[in-house]
């Protein structure tokens, strides 16, 4: 065998020495885009921690404003978005204010991307082992045998055949290609990874064996993770930090055994209940009433009020900040004299965690 | 393998198809075309000739009219055209389309593929600089140029360049026609002057459209994902300009290429009317006016095999760049 | 003449049946200069009276060879006829020729594109190798065969040529449209209340459609205008009629340009390529409306927030 290349699978506790400071963290982010109805902020004013190794997990519905936050981070917006406000200090260096080459600098070595719907976001006329190679070629000077030979070692991380890497994107099943994103984003095992809803479009099974492997390789290699979804019951069971939004703020951060046993704001309870468990007691099932609102023109003080059952006098004037409430943090007004228990029937079946633990 | 059989299939049908209709066509219209030759040529070609044109154009009204067809189709193929019986009378019509056909190959071939090619090129730098002022200009303009009609572009040129300018640049023929051909710089330098303006005017006029489809190929291309994960893997902007985003866009581009030969077969064939250039279209003109059936109908053979030859050209390349249309035979 | 190759692959179909689209073409610039110039010559078109005193304008009734001046507007031909006249008049048959022969193509491509896509199969096979081969034979050759074959073409022939040789894109597109479609829920929940198949394509997916077709209807009066134009212009229209090819053919055998009459070429050349345009620009401002990631990209003026660093 060549001689190895230049990176070592990290040692959790000689990376990033920048003593206890967070890996990555988000100050006040906004983010605006112009439509045609008006300015939209489709981030306002998001603050997140993220540490070593940490897996963190952003839930909410479509148009929260989850994905736009994701690639704010990532700065990987469109044009038409525009991060006006806040910082995002990756290791101490705000991502917002650097250049494209400094931003390249840092990009798949220290942190990269995995997207969702891999069809879409591998090029359909190159191979993968083409797509490998480019990331490759960006950033280090490897000879060809170090470049295959790493491109063969994470193929096999993730558990597809290197034969593959002469394959078309269109060649491999769904779960396969992303797997090989997986791959992908591993080539220089950053400190970070951020996947955008990478399990959309597997099936259950799929789904959970996904997840599975995901977390066996963040605890092998020790990276950090920023997993955004819909589904708060997927990443239950394996993020250590949850982070509800809605309407492009933060209404719920905490661990997750905080958030998701016993959430405190009213929304993420609602979507919770959402997803009823494969065991246990049957419950009925609830939605949330309502439906999102119009960025452009969001509700005076909580957004969430229309659609909410508890809603006091304070929650149509006032905007609610983060109360703490334990562990986690809320923006909910019930929480203003804490710690308060949301009214109504209290969580009795097993949390998701029990039923995938089987 | 499987593209290539199906797509030559398809050639062969169409072929099939063209002189099928070649053939019929003048026997369902009304009139007699054959009268109509007997009296053009009547007193001018010895019985002989007479004979080996009606041969050549399949016209024997004692004989059954599949054998007349099938007498036809070999003779199309081996290139037994007959004899032209139109203003250049009794010469071989093989002879008037060989020597036309150059001609034409060097002028339209060439300016199409190139119109084409900067087209695209223009295309993709406009869309990847989207928003600039070269960009908010570009559309307007090329949209008003794709409208065009090829022959007055052709003589709004000669009116500038060649009646106002009293001659500067030439506005007829491939040479001027005095000269001998020969290999001499000289003649290439005259040959070159005539051929200024009628290239001019298939650029200008073929060009716009090649610049927007490309640009609005490139605007969506770059608006997909694996565009986005090459930003986000850090690739150099040319990088992704060129393997990720053109490569793709490029695709339907082509198709659309393949699609519209036919549009530039029309325009070609006026821009020849217009300068009197001596290519393909420019005899076709001419044997429709002296209705001379045989050379017609071995012109628009002629300019079927071309399209198909191209589409062909164009297929094979889709499918070289496109891993998906080699695996499964079809878009 | 490429003009045609406005790009159509993005242009999805919208769930809305064109509600927007009215107030998208209002906002939309180019869409309104098409808009505008169409306007004119359709309205020069229906009553040539209003714009010229002249009322026949192919009578040879002036001296010939005049410059343009406050009687003559464009000057008089060689034989002696009101240009400006002629061009009022030959309005009216260029902007049929380009409606109707595009109306007609639109048509049956529609027609055959959907039933190909709807029916699937040995009959979508046969629909599409039809299709692929009229696009693909060089119809300007075989127009000109087929004129000179019939003899002295008049409206109808060039009409009906025009049709048979300008179907084919449109269909394609069409087909391309109808099977991305065949499979959308809509479409399946009609099929599974038992509506008929004609109701299905004719109800609720055509009218998903619009924007596609109209697209095809421009497209095919575009071509429909130039082919016309081009074969006036080389001799094979009727001599006698009155449009802006036959002017130009006139003009181009009385060698207008060399003889110092070019108002003569230029003004029907112009005229064909404003409408045109008109055309052009209509499609294009239609893709943009359709297509949201190809609409002008205004210079973003939000300011951006000092960042702090942290």
């Amino acid at each position: 065998m060549s001689s190895e290349p230049e990176f070592e699978i990290r040692d959790l506790d000689v990376a990033y020495t920048a003593s206890d400071g967070p890996l990555l963290e988000v100050r006040d982010l906004r983010v605006e885009y112009a439509t045609a109805g008006g300015l939209v902020r489709a981030v306002d004013g998001v603050d997140m921690k993220v540490h070593k190794g940490e897996f963190v997990a952003v839930v909410g519905e479509s148009g929260c404003g989850k994905s736009t936050l994701l690639f704010a981070i990532a700065r990987l917006l469109s044009p038409s978005a525009v991060i006006t406000g806040g910082s995002v200090a990756f290791r101490g260096q705000n991502l917002v204010t650097m250049t494209d080459k400094e931003l390249n600098a840092l990009r798949w070595r220290d942190y990269s991307v995995v997207m969702q719907s891999a069809m879409n976001a591998l090029n359909p006329v190159t191979t993968i082992g083409a797509q490998f190679k480019d990331s490759i070629e960006a950033h280090a000077k490897w000879s060809v045998a170090q470049t295959a030979q790493r491109c063969v070692e994470v193929m096999k991380l993730v558990g597809i055949d290197p034969i593959h890497l002469n394959s078309y994107p269109h060649q491999l099943s769904g779960g396969m290609r992303q797997r090989a994103m997986i791959a992908m984003a591993l080539l220089f095992t950053p400190d970070l990874v951020i996947m955008d809803e990478p399990t959309s479009g597997l099936d259950v099974v799929a789904q959970r064996l996904l997840m599975v492997q995901i977390k066996e390789l963040q605890q092998k290699l020790g990276f950090a993770v920023i997993f955004v979804t819909h589904d708060m019951s997927l990443v239950s069971h394996f993020s250590d930090q949850l982070l509800v939004m809605y309407a492009g703020q933060v209404v719920e951060i905490g661990p997750t055994r905080a958030v998701f046993d016993s959430p405190s704001h009213p929304y993420s309870r609602g979507l919770l209940d959402a997803f009823p468990s494969i065991r246990g007691p049957r419950v009925e099932l609830t939605g949330i009433a309502g439906s999102p609102p119009d960025l452009s023109n969001p509700p005076d003080g909580c957004r969430f009020h229309p659609r909410c059952a508890f809603a006091m006098a304070a929650c149509f004037t006032e905007p609610p900040p983060l109360y703490r409430v334990g562990p986690a943090l809320s923006r909910c007004h019930l929480n203003a004299h804490e710690p308060a228990e949301l009214p109504g029937v209290p969580r009795e079946h097993p949390g998701i965690a029990e039923t995938m633990r089987t | 393998m499987r593209y290539v059989v199906r797509r030559l299939g398809f050639f062969a049908l169409t072929l099939w198809v063209a002189l099928t209709l070649n053939f019929f066509i003048p026997r369902f219209m009304p009139g007699n075309p054959l009268d109509a030759l007997r009296a053009r040529t009547h007193d001018r070609l010895s019985p002989a000739a007479l004979e080996q044109m009606l041969t050549s154009y399949g016209f024997k009204p004692h004989q059954n009219i599949f054998v007349q067809y099938l007498e036809y189709l070999r003779n199309m193929f081996t290139g037994h055209w007959g004899i032209s019986i139109g203003a250049t009378l009794g010469e071989p019509v093989s002879t008037i389309v060989w020597q036309a056909l150059p001609w034409t190959l060097g002028l339209v071939g060439v300016t199409t593929v190139l119109a084409f090619l900067l087209g695209s090129l223009i295309g993709v730098v406009a869309a990847w600089r989207r928003g600039g002022r070269l960009d908010s200009v570009l559309p307007p303009v090329f949209v008003v140029t794709s409208a065009l009609p090829y022959f007055w572009v052709g003589l709004m040129l000669i009116l500038v360049f060649s009646v106002w300018t009293h001659g500067w640049l030439p506005s007829d023929f491939n040479y001027d026609p005095d000269l001998l051909p020969e290999f001499s710089l000289g003649f290439i330098e005259n040959v070159l002057k005539h051929a200024v303006l009628p290239a001019a005017t298939i650029l200008i006029a073929s060009i716009g459209a090649w610049i927007l489809t490309m640009r609005n190929n490139m605007i969506t291309t770059l608006a997909e994902d694996y565009v986005r994960m090459g930003r986000a893997k850090g690739l150099s902007n040319s990088r992704i300009m060129t393997d990720y985003a053109a490569r793709n866009a490029m695709l339907p581009n082509l198709s659309g290429f393949a699609m519209s030969l036919g549009f530039v077969i029309t325009g070609s064939i006026l821009v020849e009317y217009v300068f009197n250039y001596p290519g393909l279209g420019y005899q076709l003109y001419n044997a429709v006016q002296n209705t001379d059936y045989p050379l017609m109908q071995a012109l628009f053979m002629l300019f079927t095999v071309a399209v198909l030859v191209a589409l062909l050209v164009c297929d094979f390349a889709i499918a070289w760049l496109d891993p998906r249309v080699r695996a499964t035979g079809s878009r | 003449m490429t003009g045609l190759l406005v790009d159509t692959s993005g242009r999805a179909a919208t769930r809305r049946r064109g509600s927007g689209l009215t107030a998208a073409i209002r906002r939309s610039r180019k869409a309104q200069v098409g808009l505008v110039i169409l306007l004119v010559f359709c309205i020069v078109a229906v009553v040539p009276g209003l714009f010229t005193s002249v009322r026949h304008p192919n009578a040879l009734q002036f001296t010939p060879r005049l410059g343009p001046s406050g009687e003559h507007w464009l000057g008089t031909t060689s034989l002696g006829q009101d240009i400006w006249a002629q061009l009022v008049y030959g309005t009216r048959q260029s902007l049929v020729i380009a409606v109707v022969a595009g109306l007609f193509a639109t048509v049956l491509s529609v027609l055959v594109g959907v039933t190909a896509a709807y029916l699937g199969g040995l009959p979508d096979d046969v629909l599409s190798m039809i299709t692929s081969v009229f696009l693909v034979i060089p119809t300007f050759p075989l127009i000109i065969i087929f004129a000179t074959y019939a003899g002295k073409s008049t409206l109808i022939v060039v009409l009906i040529v025009l049709v048979v040789t300008g179907w084919s894109y449109g269909a394609n597109q069409m087909r391309a449209q109808m099977l991305s479609l065949r499979n959308r829920e809509f479409l399946e929940s009609a099929r599974v209340r038992g509506e008929r198949r004609t109701y299905i394509i004719f109800a609720e997916a055509l009218p998903t459609m619009t924007s596609l077709i109209v697209a095809i209807f421009l497209g095919a009066a575009l071509y429909s205008l130039l082919t016309a134009a081009g074969l006036q212009f080389i001799g094979l229209g009727d001599p006698d009629s009155s449009s802006w090819g036959t002017m130009l053919y006139w003009s181009e055998s009385q060698s207008a340009l060399q003889t110092g009459m070019p108002l003569w070429s230029i003004a029907p050349g112009l005229c064909v390529a404003l409408l045109g345009v008109s055309f052009a620009l209509i499609n294009y401002a239609f893709d943009e409306i359709s297509n949201p990631a190809l609409r002008p990209v205004r210079r973003r003026h939000v300011k951006r927030a000092r960042v702090r660093n942290t």
